[in-house]
């Protein structure tokens, strides 16, 4: 739904050239909801605002719903974005209008007539809750409603894609989570794809279905959340299910679905091993149950256990011991990269 | 002189004075705020951005400003005589009083224009909207109690600027003062004068602070 490629940002300040993005793919699959996590300066904002080029790409092409819109002229490119709808951190409403003409705004800039402008304004203000707001003024709202005229006002032109840069992050963690249930539930009822930038794990792990992670204007890792989490050294793991830097000899399991199954349980009963459990996370992310453990294993069979373990599929994480690093012998090690 | 000699002195001087601040306050508006969008729109990152023309308005502007009212207004006589036909009057008045008060004006326009937050033109362009339409529905009206708290304040300036046009037969209240109170001694008529004047700029001060107010509250 939306294909960015070969996408560079370079941004000129008095003379001194700043590489905001530098050489970025992102493919976006309808009807999946696409999260950009990324430091502050990593270039999460720029790389959306070229997704509706408002910011002019120095390099690459941009795609949405099969159309290259890096190839546009003005007007054509104003008449693509009217079905791109996007959404804001400080919410950026109009102060001079009232909630309904906030949402009529983008209908007025489209030709809609009046009679049927008014139909649609009821329609979305319905749609985000908020019928009873139509003739109030945004300051006398609270950030969640604030944010919900955003929302309606986006869905507008009815977009097939919606772009949200960190919207829900001037806002409390309980107003945070009904906003990201609306975008859920536009997501599953009109098919809506979102494209949303975030600094928070909990936006990833609540409603995308994919994710990227940027870092000094490149994308580190992308791709469908259930198969970061299984990639060996997946920073997004990581961050999901932080825990200590592992000690010397430990070894750290990543689970996706099998957190039901009493693997380790098992795998006790079967080898000759023992185990102690140094630390553990679970989360339920992307709609399936993850999670990592930290483990010490001791005992005669503690190799094939391993093995065992990523058979079952788990992902078999070994810190090399501190004495004879790298001499463990086990196929399925690698090193765990922390990220502080 | 008695209040009946003095009474219809007061009347027609008030209205011309009311009469050159009416018409002199439209044609600020009309070339000031052009002028402060202008200034806006074609700085670096503006919607039309070009440097050299803001650089221009820029000069003419502040050439506008920093001539003091008085020698302003002697310098354009000329202009005033091509365009009014006359120097003397309240409607010659205006040409002068136009082109003292617009460049002050466009710079509270762009003072007030800077102030609406740049998300919300990005999001209005998020949306497909024209340059122009920008211009109209979102700089304009969100900067609207900025405006017109600049106004209020151009037209007390205005006021002042009459009395002096007063000065060199522009009529109004600033005359009746200068004949009347300076050249006659009538200091009652003077104190009188004086009054008008305030109440004139309490007024216009406080219709503007009650108009902008309201637009603020939202
Ligand atoms: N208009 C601009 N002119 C010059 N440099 C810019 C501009 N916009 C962004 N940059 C630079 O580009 C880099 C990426 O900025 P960007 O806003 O995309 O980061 P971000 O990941 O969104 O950060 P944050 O989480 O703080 O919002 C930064 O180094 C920033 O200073
Ligand atoms: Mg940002």
């Amino acid at each position: 739904m939306i294909d960015v490629s070969g996408l560079r940002k370079v941004y000129r300040d008095r003379g001194r050239e700043v590489v905001a993005i530098d050489g970025v793919d992102l493919h976006v699959r309808e009807g999946e909801i696409f999260g950009v996590l990324g430091q502050s300066g990593a270039g999460k904002s720029t790389l959306l605002r070229c997704v509706n080029l408002l910011e002019r790409p120095t390099a690459g092409t941009v795609s949405v719903a099969g159309q290259e819109l890096t190839r546009l002229g003005e007007s054509d490119l104003r008449r693509a974005r009217q079905r791109i709808g996007m959404i804001h951190q400080h919410f950026a409403l109009l102060s001079s209008r009232t909630v309904a003409g906030n949402v009529a705004f983008p209908l007025e800039v489209m030709g809609v007539e009046k009679a049927e402008r008014a139909r649609r304004v009821a329609e979305l203000l319905e749609l985000v809750g908020l019928a009873d707001k139509a003739g109030t003024h945004p300051a006398q709202l609270s950030g969640g409603q604030k944010q919900r005229v955003g929302i309606a006002r986006a869905l507008a032109g009815n977009p097939s894609v919606l772009l949200s840069d960190e919207a829900t992050s001037a806002l409390d963690p309980g107003t945070t989570q009904s906003i990201l249930a609306l975008l859920k539930r536009l997501n599953r009822e009109l098919g809506l794809t979102i494209l949303l930038i975030t600094h928070e794990m909990n936006v990833i792990k609540s409603i995308c279905d994919s994710a990227a992670i940027m870092r000094d204007g490149l994308i580190e890792e992308s791709g469908a959340i259930p198969e970061l989490i299984a990639k060996p050294g997946s920073r997004l793991t990581a961050e999901l299910f932080p825990l200590p830097a592992p000690e010397p000899g430990t070894v750290t399991i990543t689970f996706t679905g099998q957190a039901d199954e009493p693997v380790v349980s098992q795998m006790v009963r079967k080898f000759d091993v023992d185990v102690n459990i140094l630390g553990g996370v679970l989360e339920e992310v992307a709609g399936v149950s993850a999670g990592r453990l930290r483990l010490r294993l001791t005992g005669a069979e503690r190799a094939a256990a391993l093995t065992y373990l990523s058979e079952r599929g788990l992902l078999v994480e070994e810190a090399p011991a501190a004495e004879r690093a790298g001499a463990s012998g086990i196929s399925v090690t690698s090193q765990v990269e922390e990220i502080a | 002189m008695t209040w009946d000699e003095m009474a219809p002195l007061l009347v027609e001087s008030t209205l011309q004075t009311a009469q050159m601040i009416l018409l002199s306050t439209l044609f600020t508006v009309l070339i000031g705020l052009p002028l402060g969008v202008a200034l806006v729109v074609t700085d670096r990152g503006g919607l039309f951005p070009s440097p050299t023309l803001n650089r221009v308005l820029g000069v003419i502007v502040n050439i506008g400003r920093s001539l003091p009212f008085i020698v302003l207004m002697i310098a354009v006589i000329p202009l005033t005589r091509l365009i009014v036909g006359t120097t003397i009057g309240t409607i010659a008045s205006v040409v002068p009083l136009t082109l003292g008060a617009a460049p002050f004006f466009a710079r509270l326009v762009e003072t007030a224009l800077r102030e609406v937050g740049r998300d919300k033109v990005q999001a209005a362009q998020a949306m497909g909207a024209s340059r122009t339409t920008i211009v109209n529905k979102v700089l304009l009206p969100e900067a609207m109690a900025g405006l017109v708290a600049g106004l209020t304040v151009t037209v007390v300036a205005l006021i002042s600027y009459s009395a002096m046009a007063g000065a060199i037969g522009g009529g109004g209240l600033g005359d009746l003062a200068i004949r009347y109170g300076y050249q006659r001694f009538e200091t009652t008529l003077m104190v009188i004068t004086v009054i008008v004047l305030i109440a004139i700029v309490q007024l216009v001060q406080t219709l503007g602070d009650v108009v902008a107010r309201r637009l603020a509250r939202h």
